[in-house]
């Protein structure tokens, strides 16, 4: 049966119908669509596959390792940023091996669609020594699981899978297979204690399973060989195979590679009857750099290090196009009336109060600075508000606010969303407390994950409880309903906060105002 | 046969329900399709455009190359004219004539519907026929009205059949209203070619 999906639903299905027993994620573009797919399938629902959202990454990845251990499939899924507040269960993953098959999906942003960075997860699983899967379509993201699974098993390792934005957000009709039973419980019985004599032993054992991997990359039915004759051979990795393709048809002389590590002696055999490689990939330049230490200095190999492609951004049609020196059509020029249209806040939302009254009582401080952090309302550093000074990674605002107090600064102001500080403010936050750093903390709470499209957040009712058991004092806790009619009242009690020496914590709570028209959709459908 | 579409508009105006219509209909007469989305941040009321690929024939890229599209469909003018580099010299121009204004800097209307003019487009002010209609939130099947002629390898037939499908959980009422909605697109947008 074919089925019109996104690439993130193939994914999805996919592992639904390899026998999945949990999904662990927590929202992140261009990865979030996977495991909303999962909590909505009623086979999931049926099975109870585990597919509630997790607080971070990090916990997401480690209860994946859990489910993995008891021996059963375990997917877990993040933005390509994820992979690094995960890097220390993921990387020691790999140490202790698994049980039953992981998956770790990291959904990379080539272009900085809805990112802060166009990080490449494929260097992440190369670090930590394990295979990587990179398909060049939705019909490959499906059958991928099942495949991925296995291999997982088969080498008592995980795998990650990495997607693009390209696939992830993608859709096409993909032949979908019948499901598979779940595995049954079946606890390891090895010791995954990391204590240095163990880890020494199973580090060895990673480093000896290197040539298995290297082994089922070359037998691997997802890296094929495409003769044709021409000097130029091409290595199209993972969704670059297809702009490929596009451009040359059945003229292209090329090694697909949608399986890591590299297959050495197909891309070994290209170069021997060619004069030179053309590395075609979505992301950093990973393979380029590998291939040149592959084929040794001398051999002419080309890429986005030689500047035959963009050194940033993501792969088009027309970039690659260019790369393989084929003409594209001519272009109307561009539109004369024609104005940059950056999203903004929508209109009636509270974070849109909360910037109103934050510059109302910082303009009396020409020193101040506000930290912000990530989510919708990083659009307060753009017009009209213009209000924050730093957006770095996910709980930066506490930390950065409390550094600069510490250095100083005054007044020093923290902005983060509800979502966000329970991912990793709540850490920076304690720092705080233990040191009585001079910040004003906001946190804005709109009682969802909102820049994602609405999921659970994982502190909602709980956020006065945390800040008191992290040792905020109660006095120093404040509760405000972002509403303009409200608006002296929250500009009164921002200003005593920010007076106040020591941490303080407002907390103006309102819905977003996007979930609440859902809210109220579903209400009225009910009835 | 093939046929590029751009969809395009500012977040929020329903052009990803354009997308799941054409894409129901393309799956339904059994051709190959690719349907590029933006998601996330782009949605929050800034531009936002899908790459539709629609072919006989297996297709490679998701993306529309330069010079490659058939066709942008567009529910804003000024949106309908970001992605000219993409337009086809052969190709066209489906937009609403209305503006959405929600930036300080948004250029001279005038200015901007005589340099559409200068362009192969037709532009219909869909918000008050879909008012008209007694379907005021349906603008976006209007657009899709008047975009079906030239999508070609689709039938309208195929087009009004997909509405059906895609609004069938939402009740016969919804259905119905939509396709309204949708004929007169069709209508005013051959009205419209013909006048030119």
């Amino acid at each position: 049966m074919k089925k019109l999906l996104l690439g993130d639903e193939a994914v999805a299905l996919g592992a639904i119908n390899a026998g999945l027993s949990g999904v662990y994620a927590y929202p992140g573009t261009p990865s979030t669509e996977i495991t909303e797919y999962i909590q909505s399938h009623p086979l999931a629902k049926e099975r109870g596959i585990h597919s509630r959202w997790c607080t971070n990454e990090k916990t997401a990845m480690e209860a994946a390792l859990g489910m993995s251990y008891a021996g059963k499939r375990a997917l877990v899924c993040m933005k390509h940023v994820g992979m690094n507040v995960c890097a220390d269960a993921f990387v020691n993953s790999a140490i202790t091996g698994v049980k039953g098959g992981l998956i770790v999906l990291a959904a990379d942003d080539p272009s900085m669609h809805s990112s802060q960075n166009e990080q490449d997860s494929r260097f992440y699983a190369k670090f930590a020594l394990v295979p990587c899967l990179e398909p060049s379509n939705q019909q490959e993201a499906y059958d991928m699981m099942a495949y991925g699974f296995d291999l997982s098993e088969r080498l008592g390792e995980p795998i990650v899978l990495r997607v693009v934005t390209r696939l992830a957000h993608s859709r096409a009709a993909v032949e979908v297979t019948e499901p598979k039973a779940e595995k049954p419980l079946s606890p390891a019985t090895d010791q995954w204690v990391l204590l240095p004599g163990i880890a020494r032993k199973k580090y060895m054992a990673l480093i000896e399973k290197q040539d298995a991997m290297k082994q089922a990359s070359s037998d691997s039915i997802y890296n094929k060989v495409e003769a044709a004759a021409g000097k130029t051979g091409i290595l199209a990795c993972g969704i670059a195979y297809n702009y490929v393709k596009e451009a040359l048809g059945s003229d292209a002389n090329l090694v697909k590679i949608s399986q890591y590590p590299l297959p050495d002696e197909k891309i070994k055999a290209l170069a021997a009857k060619c004069d030179e490689l053309l590395v075609i990939e979505d992301g950093q330049p990973v393979v380029e750099e590998l291939v040149k230490g592959l084929l040794g200095e001398g051999y002419p190999v080309k890429g986005r290090l030689t500047g035959d492609l963009p050194r940033t951004g993501e792969l088009t049609p027309d970039n690659v196009a260019k790369a393989l020196g084929k003409a594209t059509g001519a272009v109307f020029a561009p539109a004369k009336n024609l104005a940059a249209r950056p999203p903004q806040l929508c209109q009636g939302c509270g974070h849109r109060d909360v910037y109103a009254a934050l510059n109302q009582v910082l303009a009396d401080y020409p020193e101040h600075r506000v930290f912000g952090d990530i989510g919708c309302y990083t659009l307060g550093a753009l017009p009209p508000f213009q209000s924050l000074s730093s957006c770095v990674d996910m709980g930066a605002s506490i930390t950065m606010a409390k550094g600069a107090a510490d250095a100083g600064l005054f007044p020093s102001v923290a902005i983060i969303g509800d979502s966000t500080f329970t991912h990793s403010g709540m850490t920076g936050l304690l720092d705080a407390v233990n040191d009585k750093s001079n910040i004003t903390v906001v946190i804005s709470d709109n009682l969802t994950t909102g820049m994602t499209g609405g999921q659970d957040s994982a502190g909602t009712n709980k956020f006065e409880a945390i800040c008191l058991g992290l040792g905020v004092e109660p006095e120093h806790v404040r509760v405000v309903v972002p509403l303009p009619k409200n608006m002296p009242e929250i500009t009164r009690i921002l200003k005593e906060e920010i007076e106040y020496n020591g941490v303080s914590v407002i907390i103006p709570r309102r819905e977003c105002i996007q979930t609440f028209a859902r809210h109220a959709k579903d209400k009225k459908l009910k009835s | 046969m093939k046929k590029d579409i751009i969809l395009c508009g500012v977040g929020g105006q329903g052009i990803l329900s354009i997308a799941t219509i054409i894409g129901e209909a393309a799956t339904r007469t059994g051709l190959y399709l690719k349907q590029a989305e933006v998601h996330g941040m782009s949605q929050r009321g800034g531009d936002v455009q899908s790459n539709l690929r629609l072919s006989t024939e297996p297709i490679w890229s998701d993306l529309i190359a330069e010079a490659g599209a058939d066709l942008i469909i567009s529910m804003e003018p000024m949106e309908s004219m970001r992605y000219l580099a993409y337009l086809s010299k052969e190709g066209r121009i489906v937009t609403s004539s209305k503006p959405f204004v929600n930036i300080p800097n948004y250029p001279d209307e005038e200015a901007l519907q005589k340099e559409l003019d200068t362009l192969p487009s037709i532009k219909l002010d869909i918000e008050t026929v879909s008012k008209d209609c007694g379907n005021p939130r349906g603008a976006n099947m209007v657009l899709l009205g008047m975009a079906a002629p030239y999508i070609g390898i689709l039938s309208v037939e195929n087009l009004r059949e997909a509405i059906a499908t895609v609004f069938a959980r939402k009740g016969e009422q919804v259905v119905e209203a939509n396709l309204k909605a949708f004929d007169a697109g069709v209508a005013q947008g051959q009205g419209t070619a013909s006048r030119k």
